[in-house]
């Protein structure tokens, strides 16, 4: 066969030596690196961001959002001006804003699973996480986004943080490590649940009463005793007081290793049933 | 340097799927030859993806033993990765990158470095044809450009094995010759291909063999050749000039064949099967058929001699097995 290869997709005919030529069986290379496969992952994410940018949106708007709300409808009653409750708010409504962005990890992993493409990555010799470890660091650029758009415009309207640019960046990475860590979470129930609507459902339910019943908005000293407790055993809380001593300057290494140790038992608890689920799927 | 030596790409034995009550593949015994196409041909939800997804590693089987080049699908899954590519029965490749993202991605995942990924993908795009739309993205694709795509995405590395699961099923007549023609290519190459198929003339034109599957279960199997004798070795087709004859024309062919000759709604033609398991007798027997017509002074303006399709063979075979399954079922 000598056809010539036209480039107008109706009229092409497949060309033996061409063909051929591409599929002359030359050394395979070897496989990749666990890390090299899990950043190649990571790099289809952005690519899925730079091909559909208005996701980006949850990240920008939604936490500018959040900021102003919170700012101004507490503030004077709870600080006596919106600024003085600034400093104190600031760092845990960064907290709250990229914790509940995490969830759209488990959307998106729901979305994604079901088509053709998921065989395709499932039948490749690669160490199998990194498919989910890939999600997970596109997620973390949309978590360092949606801090950093929280820090600039916390600025803008007066919050002063006493720990300097150090301090802030070091908050910022905890933040963006555990919800890297937490979104493992996500990542199984998108594997697990059938729909994205009952991933949402079920991220509401746990996101809500993680990140309002905890200390990011007021001192839980007025809170019931039992309330109290809850509050003191949440996580999102411990990651608020590490987050706030950190941009304060006086980093509290018992709230920040507990949030590191909180952090690495969520990856091996959910990353374990993660894995165990897309094995079986 | 991989070793391609000549035995079985494929070996199966009494495996088994099930997803709650429905046995969706029921024992299944296959041995595919290593360097050809072979066809597995069955209707919709006769098992067909199942069993392929099972062998491809994306499904756990609940019985039975399969390998693939001599590794259990189970028990060395990575081995089972290294040699075999999939391209489903719907697209494999993300809707929302471009081609050459889809390519790139691959040949990175496959180990290659980024230059070479790169490299291999133009050269891929090229040879199938996709060069202009390489940067546009796969979901404004053509249903036949994505095909290619997929097919180029599963030979990034040249498998040793291609699973092809219907890939023609939704293509124009055009898509689908292209996907033919890179089949043929790609086994001259080489790669084992699995090919399912619910189209007939598709497993005729391109597979050495043909498993033909129903209810999970391998019920007939043998080159396509062998295959149309098992229901006889085809009929002949005649037309008369004069549709007064045509009854002096059935009580002739009767005689000569011993058939039964159905008359076509055309009232001058008329077809009769011809019986026996070897096809050159029966042309002979036709033509033997043929000339006592003349001498019976009928004039045939037209005659014609037809092979079973392989779509009479189908039908043969799993009435057979429906026959089969009723006797057994009275039986017991």
């Amino acid at each position: 066969m000598s056809a010539t290869t036209t480039e107008t997709g109706t009229s092409f005919v497949p060309a033996a030596d061409t063909l051929g030529a591409v599929l002359a069986p030359g050394t395979r290379p070897p496989r990749p690196s666990a890390l090299s496969a899990s950043l190649t992952f990571g790099w289809r994410a952005m690519l899925k961001i730079k091909h559909v940018p208005e996701q980006l949106f949850d990240v920008t708007a939604f936490p500018i959002m959040m900021t102003l709300m919170f700012t101004y409808l507490f503030g004077g009653a709870l600080a006596g001006s919106p600024t003085e409750y600034l400093q104190f708010l600031l760092p845990g409504i960064m907290v709250t804003s990229v914790v509940m962005i995490t969830m759209y990890t488990g959307v998106e992993v729901n979305k994604d699973i079901e088509k053709g493409v998921f065989d395709r990555f499932r039948t490749l010799p690669i160490w199998r996480p990194s498919t989910m470890v890939g999600y997970l660091l596109g997620d973390a650029f949309r978590y360092t986004m949606a801090a950093t758009v929280i820090l600039v415009v916390g600025l803008v309207l007066g919050f002063r943080p006493q720990g300097g640019v150090v301090g802030v960046l070091t908050a910022i990475a905890l933040l963006v490590a555990f919800s890297f860590a937490f979104s493992w979470i996500w990542t199984m129930f998108g594997l697990l649940l059938r729909s994205e609507k009952s991933v949402m459902g079920v991220s509401m339910l746990v996101l809500f009463p993680l990140t309002f019943l905890s200390n990011v908005y007021v001192d839980p000293q007025t809170m019931p005793g039992w309330l109290q407790a809850f509050v003191g055993v949440n996580p999102i809380s411990h990651l608020v007081t590490a987050a706030r001593s950190l941009m304060a300057g006086s980093p509290d290494t018992g709230e920040i290793t507990w949030v590191l140790v909180c952090g690495a038992v969520s990856i091996v608890v959910f990353g374990a049933l993660t894995m165990r689920l897309y094995n079986r799927k | 340097m991989r070793d391609r030596t000549p035995g079985l790409a494929i070996e199966t034995s009494g495996l088994v799927k099930t997803f709650g009550e429905n046995r969706a593949v029921d024992g299944l015994d296959l041995a595919v030859p290593a360097g050809t196409v072979y066809g597995v041909l069955g209707p919709n939800g006769a098992g067909k993806t199942t069993a392929v997804k099972m062998l491809a590693t994306l499904l756990r089987p609940d019985g039975g033993e399969a390998r693939v080049f001599g590794h259990d699908v189970l028990r060395e899954p990575d081995a089972v990765r290294s040699r075999v590519s999939l391209t489903g029965q719907y697209a494999s490749v993300d809707e929302e990158m471009t081609g050459m993202e889809n390519l790139v991605l691959l040949g990175r995942l496959l180990g290659h470095r980024k230059a070479a990924a790169r490299d291999r993908a133009m050269r891929l795009l090229e040879a199938f044809g996709l060069t202009e739309a390489a940067g546009r993205q796969v979901k404004n694709y053509s249903g036949g450009m994505r095909r290619r795509l997929d097919i180029a995405a599963s030979i990034l590395n040249t498998p040793d094995l291609l699973f092809l699961d219907e890939p023609t099923t939704g293509l124009d007549p055009r898509s689908r010759n292209q996907v033919w023609d890179i089949v043929r290519i790609v086994v001259a190459h080489g790669t084992t291909v699995l090919l399912t198929t619910q189209y007939l003339d598709e497993a005729d034109r391109l597979a050495g063999r043909i498993a033909v599957i129903d209810h999970g279960r391998v019920i007939a199997e043998g080159t396509p050749g062998e295959l149309k004798a098992s229901v006889g070795s085809g009929s002949v087709h005649v037309r008369l000039r004069d549709a007064a004859q045509r009854p002096e024309a059935e009580r002739v062919l009767t005689g000569e064949l011993k058939t039964q000759i159905h008359l076509e709604a055309d009232p001058v033609a008329l077809t009769a099967r011809i019986p026996g398991e070897d096809a050159d007798a029966g042309a002979e027997r036709a033509s033997r058929a043929l000339a006592a017509l003349a001498s019976s002074g009928i004039v045939v303006d037209d005659f014609s001699l037809g092979q079973p399709s392989l779509d009479e063979v189908f039908l043969a075979l799993t009435d057979r097995a429906l026959t089969d399954k009723k006797m057994e079922e009275t039986a017991a």
